[in-house]
């Protein structure tokens, strides 16, 4: 039976835990803004900008084609 | 000269999606319409940032009317101190409110600020609150240069006097904290609990025992001590007021609750009621949260000052200086730009003036003002910049002149009492009575269980249940109609709107549509060329009729008009090549006027004979009659309008008979007629919409302000109704009413949960067990017969 002073201790431990993320929660305006989370997510950043994008394909060609040619 | 494509469709903007009209701006291969958007789009492109415009289709706004905001003013320290919300003198933190903020393509770019500018370190954006949060490097960037480049992406940043004064308030999470401890203490107290429930015997070894009542013990002190402190301290100070809340009985019951368990458990005579303690502090802080869920996003306190500028330019010596609005001093001459809102009464020294009131009476078409007469503060500068003398100062003018009334600095009283606070008077008499009572019953036979019955009956009665009915009512209907574009700045307006008498209109705007006049023509079929001669002949005239009826007249172009004279009191006189004009009043006209309608006529002659009428009639709101014929078997109605009589026959009409119509009233003297109504022990219900209403709305026992776009204007008041959604005032007020039906029902409810824990607690039987059942319980009914009762009552009143 004495593992019960245990594991109320742990319960509540884990508990307080939860408490603990709620109330950081709240103190770091999670709950200020529900909406632009949502958005802001969706973004597929590390700026998109088309012209880095293709400059990524060619650098990928190159390398593989470096490969290739070192086989 | 519209430009068209191959397909043969118009030029869209590929910053804003509005059609090229003029002519079309191309760069890049793209389009645009204006000069602004243009100029957008190149920021945006040479800092890689087009994807803006492939998150959604031409997200922008259209920088044809958008006046670049000037915020040299910025530069002024004392200024911009008040604007920054943090700075540790390197780094600043600021918030701006964007309006124009409006899709993910506005999120997006926002957030790319620092991409625009090395000094911006981040910058965030609360979509429902249209602010952008900015941190920037003081040595880099100067906060003027960081509002300048928002206004030149595209989002200028509104700032005004009322931001200084209300920015430092600081947000209060504190219910957030308090509900937070109180759901996690209840629910480990309640776990702790839980054995001794299963049976009336203990199942438990004493040690377990002890250490479950000393856990709960310490569990429940941030429960008492922390998340219910709000109750004592409303209970005290009511009570300091010699006046009982319905605080007094819950602080009274909390209280008791938790000496009471504190003293079995010590004593080890039983498990105490921490659990009930606990569940009440939760429940009734939900219920609270619950009641104070508002529209954050909608402001209910704006006086003028939030729509004057923070800054004017003054003119010294045809030299242009940004000043602070306070040290504008009467004589100062200022220059007022496009879109800009002149700040106090002043004399037009030169140019076009074109001044929308729309801020002031509701009424957004311009008027044509003359040089050397009288601007009048909140007017907003249509067109071409011009320049004005002050000669009233910003505090005394006509308009503003209103908020040095008393009911602007007299603090707002709460206008109506709770039902609950009545209630809760003769509930908290009662229950000490029944305390006593059962305590002096017991006294003589059994002192312990006197003491028993005394406590439990001061726990059992407290007033859970009833404190939560009418939260959770009223939260509720202020969501009902939410939905309904009816948006209540608290839920206690949910009550006073249930006890008006009398209703009071305001016209323009309010009742009639803003800006929607329609010009009818009736006569002789008039062709395309004498049209065009009567558009341009119009246009030369500066009364608002001709301008108005120019503006409608559907035909391009412009024709030379060679002669033109404006004969006061007649019309206007006018020749264009062959063709003779006379136009305006019936007699000038050569015809007899056959109006009984007093709408405003503009009779047309062409080479000496009478060809037709122009009449201009005032749109009144959809559903207007039947709206008001509802009303009236019910209130007394009434108008006030600040426009002459001219409309007065059409009002009558719509009216119903025995209402109370007014005209050429001031701000003042409205708020003095709802004054007159008040002291006759009427409560009014003020419906307006322009800042010369908010005297009145604040004086009213409700103030409902109707608007037609939420980001824009509206002045203090109660609530505030979307403008397509008039027609159901009627039905929103009735719903008001049903409000205390509800409420009255689940206070019956509550009672007759109290009477039977009652009736066990005066015998001093009041098991632990069955008071953590008992107490949620009742709450939990009730909340769930409000809740239901108001979704029942909403759908049968088609809300």
């Amino acid at each position: 039976m004495s593992a019960f002073f245990l594991l109320i201790g742990i319960s509540l431990a884990v508990a307080v835990g939860f408490l603990i993320a709620f109330l950081w929660a709240v103190k770091t305006n999670q709950y200020e803004d529900d909406y632009t989370p949502s958005v802001r997510i969706l973004f597929n950043d590390n700026t998109l900008d088309i012209k880095d994008i293709e400059q990524n394909n060619l650098a990928r060609k190159d390398s593989k084609a470096q490969r290739k040619i070192k086989q | 000269m519209t430009e068209y494509t191959k397909s043969g469709q118009v030029l869209k903007c590929t910053h804003c999606g509005e059609n090229c009209a003029e002519e079309a701006i191309l760069a890049n291969e793209k389009s645009f319409c204006c000069e602004g958007c243009k100029l957008v789009y190149e920021i945006l492109d040479e800092n890689n940032l087009c994807t803006y415009y492939s998150l959604n289709s031409s997200p922008g706004i259209s920088q044809k009317n958008q006046s670049k905001g000037r915020y040299g003013y910025l530069r002024d320290s004392t200024l911009s101190k008040k604007l920054i919300s943090f700075s540790d003198g390197q780094k600043t933190t600021v918030n701006f409110r964007v309006p124009q903020v409006h899709c993910s393509s506005c999120i997006w770019l926002l957030e790319k600020m620092p991409k625009l500018n090395k000094g911006i370190i981040s910058s965030r954006v609360n979509f429902l609150k249209k602010e952008v949060s900015v941190l920037f490097s003081e040595k880099e960037i100067h906060l003027a240069d960081v509002a300048e480049l928002l206004a030149n992406i595209g989002y200028p940043p509104e700032i005004n006097l009322a931001d200084e004064q209300t920015k430092v308030q600081k947000k209060d999470y504190s219910r957030w904290y308090k509900i937070g401890v109180a759901g996690f203490c209840f629910g480990n107290i309640m776990l702790l609990s839980f054995p001794e429930y299963l049976t009336g015997k203990s199942v438990l070894e004493p040690s377990f025992k002890l250490l479950f009542g000393y856990l709960n013990i310490l569990l429940s002190l941030p429960v008492f001590f922390y998340s219910a402190s709000e109750f004592f301290k409303s209970a005290f100070y009511s009570l300091r007021q010699k006046f009982i809340n319905i605080d007094v009985p819950i602080a009274l019951g909390i209280a008791v609750m938790f000496v009471r368990s504190v003293v079995e458990i010590v004593l080890q005579t039983g498990p105490g009621y921490m659990d009930s303690m606990a569940a009440l502090v939760f429940l009734m802080l939900v219920g609270r949260w619950f009641q104070n869920q508002t529209y954050h996003t909608l402001s209910f306190e704006r006086d003028y000052k939030s729509y004057f500028p923070v800054a004017v330019t003054l003119l010294k010596k045809e030299e242009e200086q940004s000043i602070p609005l306070s040290k504008l001093k009467v004589g100062d001459r200022i220059l007022v730009r496009n879109n800009e809102i002149v700040p106090a009464d002043s004399l037009l020294v030169s140019g076009d003036a074109a001044i929308d009131y729309s801020f002031v009476t509701g009424e957004s078409e311009p008027v044509k003002i003359v040089k050397g007469s009288t601007v009048f503060a909140g007017g907003k500068q249509c067109g071409s910049a011009i320049k004005v003398e002050v000669i009233k100062n910003v505090s005394q003018s006509y308009l503003t002149e209103l908020w040095n009334n008393e009911i602007f600095s007299a603090k707002e009283k709460d206008k109506h009492e709770p039902l609950i606070n009545t209630i809760s008077k003769y509930f908290t008499i009662a229950i000490i009575l029944i305390a006593i009572g059962s305590a002096l019953w017991w006294l003589p036979s059994n002192p312990h269980k006197a003491l028993d019955a005394f406590t439990a009956v001061l726990i059992i009665a407290c007033p859970c249940a009833l404190a939560l009915s009418s939260p959770f009512t009223l939260g509720h209907i202020v969501r009902v109609f939410g939905r309904n574009g009816f948006y209540l700045k608290n839920a206690a307006v949910v009550e006073r709107i249930a006890q008006i008498t009398d209703l009071v209109f305001d016209k323009t705007g309010t009742i009639t549509v803003a800006g929607g006049s329609q010009i009818v023509y009736e006569g002789a079929n008039l062709n395309n060329e004498e049209l065009l001669v009567l558009k341009s002949l119009f246009s030369q005239s500066s009364h608002p009729l001709s301008t108005a009826i120019s503006q409608r007249i559907d035909v391009n172009g412009r024709t030379e008009i060679d002669s033109f004279s404006e004969l006061p009191g007649k019309g206007i006189k006018g020749r264009a090549g062959e063709m003779e004009i006379k136009a305006g009043a019936a007699d000038f006209a050569g015809t007899v006027d056959n109006g009984n309608v007093k709408s405003s006529r503009v009779y047309i002659n062409i080479n000496g004979k009478y060809k037709g009428v122009f009449s201009l009639t005032i749109q009144y709101r959809e559903g207007l009659k039947e709206m008001l014929s509802t009303l009236s078997g019910v209130y007394k109605l009434a108008l006030v309008s600040g426009d002459n009589a001219s409309e007065e026959n059409t009002l009558r009409g719509v009216f119903p008979s025995g209402s109370v119509l007014r005209f050429n009233y001031s701000p003042q003297d409205k708020l003095d007629f709802i004054k007159q109504l008040q002291s006759n022990k009427r409560k009014v219900l003020m419906v307006g919409d322009g800042l010369n209403d908010a005297g009145a709305l604040k004086q009213s026992d409700t103030g409902i302000s109707v608007s037609n776009n939420l980001n824009n204007f509206s002045p203090a008041c109660d609530a505030i109704l979307e403008g397509s959604n008039f027609h159901k005032l009627p039905v929103l007020i009735s719903f008001a009413k049903k409000s205390s039906v509800i409420i009255g029902i689940s206070l019956v409810i509550s009672l007759l949960y109290n009477a039977v824990g009652l009736s066990f607690a005066v015998q001093g039987l009041l098991s632990p067990v069955f008071a953590a059942v008992l107490m949620p319980l009742s709450s939990i009914t009730v909340v769930a017969f409000v809740t239901m009762s108001v979704r029942v009552m909403a759908g049968k009143s088609g809300l």
